[in-house]
């Protein structure tokens, strides 16, 4: 009975859904209050019958009903209870699901939570939103049922994917989706200002708070991906340029860029159209990376069960949002007048810099990521791009970046004192460049583009930390005056600073882990001893250990640095019967210096040796620095998410006059 | 010209979708490598051989005018699945009598060396290819893969990444045996010719 709850349930979204993408367009366009209040009501009952569906999948989970066939697919009765729950996600028709509630979660966030935007707006918003919801609760319903039953009903599942159970996709598709989802309430904003015809900086204030929550969990959501991808999969590596993760990582540079030419937007009443062309691009973004992990276009480890059907579906709402939000880009934006004269040496110019070069950066992606698909469209010759291409083209973008976020805040609106800053900066790049010849010197003249990204990361942890001094006069005033200062600082500049030096964290990590990673794969016996990295580990061979589904291999390796003890490491190899597969469960010794990271391979085939194994080691210095870095840029993105001028809005008076301007602009669209 | 800049995005995203749209043909798969050397002659290359490993370099005549079929694998030592692929070429060889000849791509000689001691040597040449020319020639996309030319010298099969597992191997026989019927086929024919000519 519970999955035709949640059928019916989701159909009555859609209805509501439909209404939602009509009645409050219409009621802002001819002022009619009462249509327009309507989008909060139909805001709730979207999310709610959303959830009830969503909440009806769980349990069809939860309790193994066999008869639903998603659940038969993905779940197993003896799999431990978290990841019964987590199947709920982990097929396309469940994560579709998920994608269709995220999505009207954030429409009720603005229904509730947006009383200080003028009516007009909200409603208009609100519909644009819905419009999205109708095309995805569409597909879902038509495409990707998830409450499919099957009779007889068998007696067990085939298993959720063994890579999938782990605690990391417990959480990670919820935050990423949180985050690119959440990109849709940016894009229904800037839609719903185009057709209004009218972007001022309390837009840019109103959408601010949304972008941030939408980036944050992105952050996160990228970050704990990549942590998955390395602990949990064995693949010894965090980040490797497939094209699922470049589609998460698109949106990501694009919704950074947003970030920054809002606040010009909303300071300085500049780079309107440019702040409205962000917002539209970087949702398309997210729902392109929809539409290439579900439709099959590009090979990639991510890949749901591919259908045809769906990618025209897919490709279909594709066109209409993507074609349609930029063809009335086309039309409207050109009389957005711009505004806020600036000289090239001023915060606004830093900012512009900042936003070009994170668009080249996302075009070097996604030209990157569908490169191969164009190539064989037009010559039939298939390829693939990988990290060479990526790692020569995207980071001397990201370099310069790197440089000026140093300088950028530096920089006063309208008109910056270069000479002054460069005066300030002038013993930070003398430190900077010490330590990289340091570092050179202690690796022993290791790669130049390595060296030069340490420094370019101690510059920027630096100056951020010489910039967060300046404000509060930290050892220039009294400590009292500088604890004053902190507490009236605004949180969004501590959050900046917060940001920004996890930012260089993370590099410093990226750097380290990438350019001074030593790896071993060699071929074990029990007794056999390897040399890595200053440590001599010794393997003393496997036992099997059963689990709650699978068995496992577990190997034991003794690991000692100049005979004395560190510690010892039990990789294993799990084998899931019923899913019949294997997966890789690495053992890392963590310390802040670096990680070293065991993982061991199917035991060398027929003719080998008996109890002989594939095992691979590898050290990765400071590798840690990239998770701490990780979750410094939320919390500093969460800071300033809670800064107080977020949650009063606009101005008082401002916000008075904006109300009775909006009646008589409403008017004459009768 | 303003509002030309405006429309930009919009031609660009049609652009990208028309791309996209392609990419939905379902006949279409992009996990599918194609090799260009199918029924062309062995490509031009000449090897060294490893020191020490007891078997002579490889070279361009050295496949093509083996008069038979031969299995070209192209391997390295440190390559994790050429290891577990060892085993299934050792059988090929043992049992069923092929010719297997290596490629040793981009490995050190003493690497190459004791991994060969370790496992045992299934290949009757080795051509060491420490530069990776060969594997260009070859136009390997990674390591390891395996060749099959027939005995006039074109390549009739290449397979990407272990021949490993009751799949792949199926696959691997059924091109092999293909291949060695075409061989014997094509070596009636002359034989038949001449004797048509000689009566």
């Amino acid at each position: 009975m519970t999955p035709e709850i949640g059928q019916f349930a989701l159909s009555l979204a859609l209805v509501l859904a439909v209404i939602q993408s009509i009645l409050p367009m219409f009621g802002a366009a001819r002022g009619n209050m009462l249509w327009m209040q309507s989008a909060r009501s139909t805001a709730l009952g979207q999310a709610l019958f959303v959830a009830v569906a969503f909440a009806a999948l769980m349990r069809s989970f939860i309790i193994s009903d066999f008869t639903v066939v998603n659940v038969v697919e993905n779940s197993n009765s003896l799999q431990p209870m978290l990841f019964k729950v987590a199947g709920t996600w982990g097929s396309h028709e469940g994560s579709l699901l998920l994608w269709v509630l995220i999505l009207a979660i954030f429409g009720l966030g603005v229904a509730l939570f947006g009383s200080n935007i003028p009516a007009a707006l909200r409603a208009r918003t609100l519909s644009v939103q819905a419009w999205i919801s109708v095309g995805f609760l569409s597909f879902l319903l038509l495409t990707s049922n998830p409450f499919e039953r099957v009779f007889p009903a068998p007696l067990d599942g085939t298993d959720l994917n063994p890579l999938l159970q782990d605690f990391g996709l417990a959480i990670h598709p919820p935050l990423l989706y949180f985050g690119y989802v959440g990109f849709s309430i940016v894009f229904s904003f800037a839609v719903a200002a185009l057709i209004e015809g009218r972007v001022d900086a309390a837009w840019a204030r109103w959408v601010r708070p949304w972008t941030l929550a939408a980036w944050i969990s992105l952050t996160a959501g990228i970050a704990l991906g990549s942590w998955w991808a390395y602990y949990e999969l064995g693949w010894g590596g965090w980040w490797f340029w497939d094209p699922v993760e470049n589609v998460s990582f698109m949106p990501w540079l694009l919704g950074t860029a947003l970030l920054h030419s809002a606040i010009v937007t909303e300071k300085r009443g500049a780079f309107k159209s440019w702040t409205i062309l962000l917002a539209i691009l970087t949702f398309s973004l997210s729902l392109l990376g929809t539409f290439i992990v579900r439709s099959g276009v590009l090979t990639s480890v991510h890949a749901f069960a591919v259908d045809p059907e769906r990618g025209f579906y897919i490709l279909g709402l594709l066109g209409l949002s993507i074609g349609g939000s930029l063809a009335l880009y086309a039309w409207r934006a050109p009389a957005m007048e711009g505004g806020g004269l600036f000289a090239p040496v001023s915060r606004e110019a830093g900012l512009l810099i900042n936003n070009l070069l994170l668009v080249v950066a996302a075009g070097i992606v996604l030209f990157g990521t569908l490169y191969p698909l164009i190539l064989e469209a037009v010559t039939g010759d298939k390829i693939s791009v990988g990290p060479p291409f990526f790692n020569a083209s995207f980071i001397p973008v990201m370099l310069p970046l790197i440089f000026l976020m140093g300088i950028g805040p530096f920089l006063s609106w309208k008109r910056a004192d270069l000479r002054g800053i460069l005066q300030r900066l002038a013993v930070i790049a003398v430190i900077s460049v010490l330590i990289a010849l340091g570092s050179w010197y202690l690796t022993t003249g290791g790669p130049a583009l390595a060296i030069i990204s340490i420094a370019l990361a101690i510059w920027l942890l630096l100056a951020t930390a010489r910039e967060w001094a300046m404000r509060i006069k930290l050892f220039n005033a009294p400590l009292a005056e500088s604890l004053r200062r902190a507490r009236n600082l605004p949180r969004a500049a501590h959050g900046m600073s917060l940001a920004h030096a996890g930012m260089a964290i993370a590099i410093l990590g990226f750097v380290g882990s990438s350019a001074w990673k030593s790896e071993e794969i060699v071929f074990v016996t029990p007794g056999s001893s390897i040399h890595i990295a200053g440590f001599d580990v010794r393997f003393d061979g496997t036992e099997r250990v059963p689990g709650p589904n699978y068995v496992a291999d577990r190997g034991t390796l003794v690991v000692t640095k100049d005979g004395v003890p560190v510690t010892t490491l039990y990789p294993e190899r799990r084998y899931y019967p019923v899913a019949q597969s294997t997966t890789t469960e690495s053992a890392i010794r963590q310390t802040l210096a670096g990680d070293l990271y065991a993982s061991l391979s199917t035991p060398a085939a027929e003719g080998a040796t008996e109890g002989a194994w594939t095992l691979r080691i590898l050290y990765e210095p400071l590798v840690n620095f990239i998770w701490i870095g990780s979750i410094l840029l939320c919390f500093g993105g969460g800071l300033s998410l809670s800064d107080r001028r977020l949650r009063i809005g606009a101005p008082r008076p401002k916000a008075k006059t904006r109300k009775t301007q909006s009646a008589p602009l409403a008017t004459p669209a009768e | 010209m303003k509002r030309l800049v405006f429309t930009l995005p919009i031609v660009i995203v049609l652009v990208l979708g028309g791309f996209l749209l392609w990419g939905l043909n379902p006949g279409r798969n992009p996990s599918e490598i194609p090799s260009v050397l199918i029924s062309q002659p062995v490509p031009q290359f000449q090897l060294a051989s490893i020191e020490g490993v007891g078997v002579p370099g490889l070279s361009t005549d050295d496949v093509a005018q083996a008069g038979e079929v031969v299995v070209v694998n192209v391997f390295a030592s440190w390559c994790v699945p050429c290891r577990a692929e060892h085993a299934v070429l050792t059988r090929l060889v043992r049992q069923d009598g092929v010719r297997l000849m290596g490629i040793n791509y981009k490995d050190k000689p003493e690497d190459a060396r004791r991994w060969l001691d370790d496992l045992g040597n299934p290949y009757e040449r080795i051509g060491s290819d420490l530069d990776g020319r060969a594997g260009i020639e070859w136009g390997i996309s990674g390591v390891p893969e395996t060749f099959i030319v027939g005995a006039d010298g074109l390549v009739l099969f290449r397979y990407v990444g272990p021949v490993t597992g009751p799949k792949a191997e199926a696959k691997f026989m059924q091109a092999l045996e293909q291949a060695q019927a075409q061989a014997i086929e094509s070596a009636a024919e002359p034989a038949q010719a001449m004797a048509e000519s000689s009566s």
